[in-house]
């Protein structure tokens, strides 16, 4: 769709040799990229957005829908007749396939409101998100130093929904459950004992432990061993362990969590409570959206020296002739650069080497560049509503347990409501995100749209300006849905070769997961050099004071 | 902090510390010589300052700015708003150092009380002091003294005390402010706070949510005890119980001889009386007995009676009252029965120590019979010593009167307990019963007891229903084996609830009494009550006996006889083998007037050399006691004066005939001839007749 634009819009960039070439700008290639440039690489990153972030950005409600409906394809290459012309180089060229697809939007509501205040909106891609107190994020955004770009605030509240009952508070401290209204007497004494026994078991002084063999079982088994009532045991599975599968039905469940890992789950979860006195809950959101820390660490990486360039997409690989190894890149520009190692956002692949004629080129390493690890998919929702999912509550939570919202329901749906005090939304709205894990499209989308009907209204005259009326058989009055937009991605898996890939966002509320995975990815690249060393470099002479996480009250 | 090891200071550190130190020592010295020359100077003042920024805990400092702003404000030039705002500013730098010291709260209320100073901000530097340490119980009382100075509601104080709650429920001193705010407004029946019934079912819903969340922290179970003392708590002052007992009989044996006298015991028979006590005995401390409230209407009522509280620290305010008709200067009649009336409480002035007055008038009666005299009168042959082997008693088979062995008009004393009042305590009952299924923990095995001797208490006049107290029993000796370090209280507690099971009931306390025999294998009159063997460790159910004459307490673990001072009939009493650590342990025996036979051998006077007894009971030997302290030196040489004053105030006043001390440390030869001085009536002195 795109026209071939002009080769001298493009500014040409120099150098042209690098010690890594880094292809978009989501959370894993921005860490990679201030790592790197921490310990003296020279980097160039790239991202043909023009916007940071990839599918880890927040949006614009027009630049969102625009992503979501409309994604661009690579324009061809301009004057690449003289560098084919070499005899050693080798081009191929890169297919970008979205991450996001069956994406669907429909706005019902206030329109034009809407479009007014699209730039109001810092929406995320890859919603619900959120950090821990006691997150190993935490940690590298202190130890990385990009914590001094990001404000973050305190999610409010933290619910379950329960069948039939609505959303119950999730009682995740001592006081919570001191106060809490829905847990019969009984059940709070069963949950505070249980979490009694899991402090005792962390806490090295302590001699009692759980015992070696129940730490193997599997945690619902352990559960049910504590004699914990169903609603204790789904309130521990899915809304603190935040667990996706049914643990209750072996046949569906593809992740049968041990409790020892169910255990260090609860450890994370208890011990972000509190960690902050100005954090209300176990969890914090980045002011202006999940997009600003994967801005951090690119800021972060220039602060270091890494060269940025965002709109410039690259269009080709440059390989060796002879021996099949990666050489350079390609860009849009038509400008040729070359780097040790490159790293590929997910989003880019290329086609089967069947279908190039390269003749002699040894075609074994393309073939596993053109293969990529599909472990499922996320289904993902976006919600703006005129009121809160809960009154007098801003910013909150909410698990779907298995089954809570009809039987054949095998996994978890994760959801997380933040407001305008946020600043990712004008005042008086709200954004809910939902997700969850699935193997098929329509089932994640069922899934998604049965959440936001428990907690949702749809208006009674669609696309009219006039104020619905109230809805006089509830007891509680649902929010009114004013846009809503359900799409999936897939959930790929990095992959370090000469030639390295991140992983696409998945389908968990934090981003442990997906930092272990970069910190691996880091390690294998550059084995000898440390993941974000703490000496503070002369070109950094802030002290440890300054550095400290800021967070709002 | 606890648990946490003490690290060994850096060598940098330690030079520091010391140096920190030897600044601190020569900031002190200046203040103290400023001090004691009244220097109040800028500078002399800003050194106090600065050593109280270090160091809040100095009082000495403190004082010095009290008597700086009192030397200023004698100034007529000064300007007092600005004077006041300086020791405020000092306050909170010094809280900032350490916020639980005393000193420096009470200098800022000192300064408050003044009235220069604006109170706006006292809330906000609450909030932020309350934020940094919750439950400093400084900062509250400062808060109640702040709230109170700027008339703020008891109503929003209580809403503050539910979120501090809310925040964190270990917070013990939140829960007592509120128990505080609560007595108040239920007082003074506040709207929202009348009747009380619906509060406290609150209150007590609101506490379930800490005992159950976490039974070990006992911070919600000591305001839950509260909860339970006001539900259960009897305002007004009653008469629980009195001796002679509404239509009793008494019979007067007018010589020492009691052979062949009827065996009509247990409407008492006195011998050789020369005076008829009358007791009193309420469900707690009360004042205003006297002629007009307490009239008595007899026959032998010959001059004005003047009645005395028994009480061991000389005040006019009493649980036991008695007084006594005085026989010897009226003519008794042979065969002849006299009657007694006595009215309590039909003009007002009985007052309870907490203000609410007696308002159940009730009448006792009852008949004095006089018994024709023996025409055999056995000059020379009375005095037989007192011996207290089983040999010497015989178990009663039954009682031949069918006269009830307790007070007949017992129920009449106790009001009906309104429903509520046991239908909450039912309820909190089953609640804690909920809690034990689930989790087996002291203090919620403790509260049970508690809630079934309560329930038992408010039950009493149900005669159908069953007690609890076998359960309460076991629930006792399970905490004794569970908790150790309060085995005492354990104990202590057992033993009063085994004498109130042994009291309650005629059928009950029947295996207890034995008739005793003299050495001639003689039935006297006496029922001697024996309550040997049974562990006990402290006295109770006095008001059910206020008839026994004869009592054996022998071989338990009795520490003290608090209480005992209301059985003014008693005239033997047998304490060998127990655990009294000192004579003040023994100090409501000082008030038996009746009492002539003492068994206190083998115990451990005179074994400790330090007296717990004036701590551990609530009547320790008041210095304001008149001391005959004339007699006392006679009696003594200067310098055994110190070691036997105690035993010297116990003894002097009873009119003992037979004593026994045998097996006490203290029982040396010097002190038998003290003993035989004190007691001029003494007979008996260790089995060993006195010639």
């Amino acid at each position: 769709m795109t026209e071939p634009q002009d080769p001298f819009s493009y500014p040409p960039i120099d150098p042209v040799n690098f010690d890594l070439i880094i292809v978009g700008t989501a959370l894993s290639e921005s860490v990679i990229a201030a790592a790197a440039s921490a310990v003296g690489k020279t980097i160039l990153h790239l991202d043909p957005n023009s916007f940071y972030g990839s599918h880890f950005a927040s949006l614009s409600l027009h630049d969102l829908t625009s992503y979501l409906t409309s994604p661009h394809s690579l324009p061809s290459a301009a004057t690449a007749a003289a560098s084919s012309d070499s005899d050693d180089i080798v081009v191929v060229d890169l297919v970008h396939q979205p991450l996001c697809t069956d994406a669907e939007t429909a706005t019902y509501d206030e329109s034009a409101f809407l479009s007014e205040n699209s730039r109001k909106f810092n929406i995320d891609l890859g919603g619900p998100r959120a950090l821990f107190c006691a997150d190993k994020t935490i940690d590298l955004l202190m130890k990385s130093g990009a914590a001094q770009y990001l404000e973050f605030k305190g999610i409010d509240e933290s619910f379950v929904y329960e069948a039939n009952a609505g959303l119950a508070n999730v009682p995740d401290s001592r006081g919570a459950i001191f106060r809490d209204k829905k847990l019969s007497l009984k059940e709070k004494n069963q949950l505070m004992r249980f979490f009694k026994l899991v402090q005792q078991h962390l806490d090295d002084t302590q001699e009692e432990k759980i015992p070696k063999e129940d730490l193997e079982i599997p945690f619902v088994s352990f559960l049910e061993k504590m004699k914990l009532p169903p609603k204790i045991k789904s309130i521990l599975l899915y809304a603190i362990a935040m667990l996706d599968y049914d643990q209750d039905n072996n046949e569906v469940c593809e992740e049968l969590l041990k409790t020892k890992d169910g255990i260090d789950c609860l450890a994370q979860y208890s011990s972000s409570v509190g960690r902050f006195p100005n954090a209300p809950g176990a969890l914090l959101y980045p002011i202006y959206g999940e997009g600003e820390l994967p801005q951090a660490f690119c800021r972060r990486a220039a602060v270091k020296g890494c060269i940025y360039v965002l709109r410039m997409p690259v269009v080709s690989l440059l390989m060796d002739k002879v021996t099949g190894s990666y050489k350079g890149v390609r860009l849009a520009s038509g400008q040729d650069l070359y780097s040790h190692q490159l790293i590929l956002d997910p989003s880019f692949t290329i086609p089967s080497p069947l279908s190039l004629s390269l003749g002699d080129f040894p075609s074994e390493r393309l073939q596993m560049l053109s293969q990529r690890d599909i472990k499922g998919m996320v289904a993902r929702g976006i919600c703006i509503t005129r009121s809160s999912i809960k009154p007098d509550v801003s910013s909150c939570s909410v698990v779907y347990p298995p089954r809570s919202l009809y039987p054949e329901q095998v996994t978890s749906i994760k959801a997380l409501q933040i407001g305008s005090n946020l600043a990712v939304c004008p005042a008086g709205t709200f954004i809910l995100y939902l997700s969850t894990l699935c193997n098929d499209a329509d089932e994640g989308k069922k899934l998604l749209k049965a959440a936001m009907n428990a907690l949702l209204t749809l208006p009674v005259s669609g696309n009219s300006e006039s104020i619905p009326s109230v809805q006089s058989d509830s007891e509680d009055i649902k929010p009114i849905v004013l846009w809503s937009a359900f799409y999936i991605q897939k959930l790929i898996m990095s992959k370090f070769e000469f030639i390295s890939s991140t992983p696409t966002p998945d389908g968990n509320l934090n981003y442990n997961a997906l930092l272990d995975a970069t910190e691996k990815l880091f390690n294998q690249m550059y084995p000898n050099e440390e993941f974000f060393p703490k000496a503070t470099s002369p070109e950094d002479p802030t002290d440890e004071d300054d550095n400290g996480l800021t967070l709002d009250s | 902090m606890h648990g946490r090891p003490r690290k060994a200071l850096k060598q940098e550190d330690e030079a520091a510390s010391a140096a920190k130190t030897e600044k601190l020592r020569s900031v002190q010295a200046q203040f103290l010589a400023n001090h004691h020359n009244h220097i109040y100077s800028k500078e002399a003042l800003d050194l106090s300052a600065k050593l109280l920024e270090v160091n809040p805990e100095c009082y000495t400092a403190w004082n010095y700015r009290k008597l700086a702003v009192q030397h200023f404000l004698s100034n007529s030039d000064s300007d007092p708003h600005s004077i006041f705002d300086d020791e405020l500013k000092l306050v909170e730098n010094a809280l900032r150092k350490n916020f639980k010291s005393y000193g420096a709260w009470h200098h800022r209320k000192w300064v408050l009380n003044k009235g220069h100073s604006s109170i706006d901000n006292e809330m906000r530097l609450l909030n932020g002091f309350q934020k940094m340490d919750p439950r400093n119980f400084h900062a509250w009382n400062y808060r109640r003294f702040v709230a109170e100075l700027m008339k703020r509601s008891d109503e929003d104080e209580l809403k503050y005390t539910e979120e501090v709650i809310a925040t964190n429920f270990s917070n013990y001193s939140a829960w007592h402010n509120r128990s505080v705010l609560l007595s108040n407004l239920l007082k003074r029946k506040a709207e929202g706070y009348f009747p009380k019934e619906k509060v406290l079912e609150e209150e007590f819903e609101h506490v379930h949510n800490a005992i159950f969340t976490d039974p070990d922290d006992q911070s919600g179970w000591f305001y839950h005890l509260w909860l339970i003392q006001q539900t259960v708590k009897i305002d007004a002052p009653l008469l629980v119980s009195s001796w002679p007992s509404h239509g009793s009989n008494i019979t007067l044996i007018g010589d020492n001889d009691l052979r062949g006298c009827g065996l009509s015991l247990l409407n008492g028979t006195l011998s050789n009386p020369g005076t008829l006590p009358i007791i009193l005995y309420f469900n707690q401390a009360v004042e205003g007995i006297n002629s007009s409230t307490v009239a008595i209407k007899s026959e032998l009522l010959k001059e004005e009676l003047i009645w005395k509280p028994l009480s061991m620290n000389n005040s006019n305010t009493a649980q036991f009252w008695v007084v006594y008709l005085n026989l010897g200067n009226f003519e008794l009649q042979p065969s002849k029965t006299y009657s007694v009336e006595i009215n309590i409480g039909h003009s007002k002035g009985i007052i309870s120590s907490n203000g609410n007055h007696f308002d159940d008038p009730s009448q006792i009666s009852c008949k004095v019979f006089v018994q024709t005299a023996s025409s055999e009168p056995t000059e020379g042959q009375g005095g037989k010593r007192t011996t207290w082997k089983d040999t010497n008693f015989q178990k009663i088979d039954h009682f031949q009167e069918s006269d009830s062995i307790l007070p007949a008009d017992q129920n009449h004393h106790i009001p009906t307990t309104s429903n509520w009042c046991t239908e909450e305590i039912g309820e909190e009952i089953t609640k804690v019963r909920d809690l034990l299924s689930e989790y087996d923990c002291k203090i919620g095995k403790l509260t049970l007891a508690r809630l079934l001797s309560a329930l038992d208490s408010l039950s009493f006049q149900y005669d159908g229903r069953k007690s609890n107290t076998e359960e309460v029993l076991q629930l006792y000796t399970d905490l004794m084996k569970l908790d150790p370090t309060h085995y005492l209280y354990y104990k202590d507690e057992h033993s009063l609830i085994s004498l109130k099971r042994i009291t309650s009931t005629r059928d009950s306390l029947l295996p207890y009494c034995h008739y005793y025999k003299d050495a001639t294998e003689t039935i006297t009159g006496y029922v001697c009550l024996r309550l040997r063997n049974l562990s006990l460790s402290r006295m109770g159910s006095i008001e059910n006996l206020l008839w026994v004459q004869m009592l054996d307490l022998s071989h338990n673990e009795l520490q003290s006889v608090e209480g005992l001072e209301a059985m003014q009939l008693l005239s033997c009493l047998n304490l060998s083998h127990n655990k009294f650590g000192s004579f003040t342990a023994l100090e409501p025996v000082r008030l038996l007037k009746s009492l002539k036979v003492l068994n206190i051998s083998y115990n451990e006077l005179g074994s400790h050399s330090i007296d717990t007894t004036r701590y551990l009971c609530s009547s320790p030997v008041s210095h304001a006691e008149e001391f005959a302290w004339d007699r006392f030196e006679l009696l003594t040489d200067s310098i055994n004066a110190t070691k036997f004053w105690e035993a010297f105030l116990i003894f002097g006043s009873l009119t003992l005939t037979e004593l026994n001390i045998t097996g006490n440390a203290v029982a040396d030869e010097n002190f038998r001839s003290f003993l035989v001085k004190v007691l001029p009536t003494l007979k008996w002195l260790d089995d060993e007749e006195l010639s």
